[in-house]
């Protein structure tokens, strides 16, 4: 392993760590669960992937480290759509946004619910 | 292959950060007013999971625990998918 891919590494893993912090803070400190939501699935999502892409430049392109590509395909594929049925959830179950903020088209009338008709 | 003391102390700095991040998501778990704010915390351990079973890979150079990240990665989502689909619809398979 050369110098150049353990700078490479340890950058990776630094990026990542503080991602993954700022996904925590935003998770806890913001007002409602979509803002929460909003932080969470982007920022842990980077976090995540920035380390096991440090483990793709670690273990080489073979063997583990293309396990570890793989995993980072799968989490920017899979994130988006678990938050997105999260949110949906949310909505049907009727949790409102924080600070007075409302869905747009007026009181009471939901946003693109396919339940209805 | 011997990992170098530099990146030794990366991976420790990192592990230390993942675990007290994970701990944190704990308190929006147990205490989050609506069942999704726990969802989504629950959500957020499992990616951090994720994050600190690649980072003990790296740390020991065994590229066994990449193939557990991958496992815990796909387990959070089919978890997070079916109680979306539970707390929505009252099922999970119709």
């Amino acid at each position: 392993m050369t110098a150049l891919a353990t700078y490479v590494t340890v950058a990776l893993v630094a990026i990542g760590a503080f991602f993954l912090f700022i996904g925590t803070v935003g998770l806890l400190r913001l007002p409602d669960v979509y803002n929460r939501m909003h932080a969470t699935s982007k920022a842990t999502t980077i976090g995540a992937s920035s380390i096991l892409l440090a483990a793709t430049v670690h273990f080489g392109p073979s063997g583990a480290g293309l396990v570890a590509f793989a995993g980072i395909v799968f989490l920017f594929v899979t994130a988006p759509t678990g938050a997105h049925m999260i949110s949906r959830s949310a909505q049907r179950m009727g949790v409102d946004f924080a600070l007075g903020a409302h869905w747009p088209g007026g009181e009471g009338e939901g946003v693109d619910d396919p339940t209805e008709d | 292959m011997a990992s170098s003391a530099l990146l030794d102390a990366a991976v420790t700095g990192g592990l230390v950060v993942a675990a007290l991040v994970t701990l944190l998501a704990g308190y929006r778990v147990v205490v989050g007013p609506t069942t999704p704010d726990r969802v989504v915390g629950l959500d957020t351990i499992g990616t951090n999971v994720v994050a600190v079973a690649a980072l003990y890979a790296l740390g020991t150079d065994r590229g066994l625990f990449i193939d557990v990240a991958l496992v815990l990665c796909i387990i959070g989502f089919i978890s997070t998918i079916a109680v979306a689909r539970y707390v929505t619809e009252g099922d999970i398979i119709e």
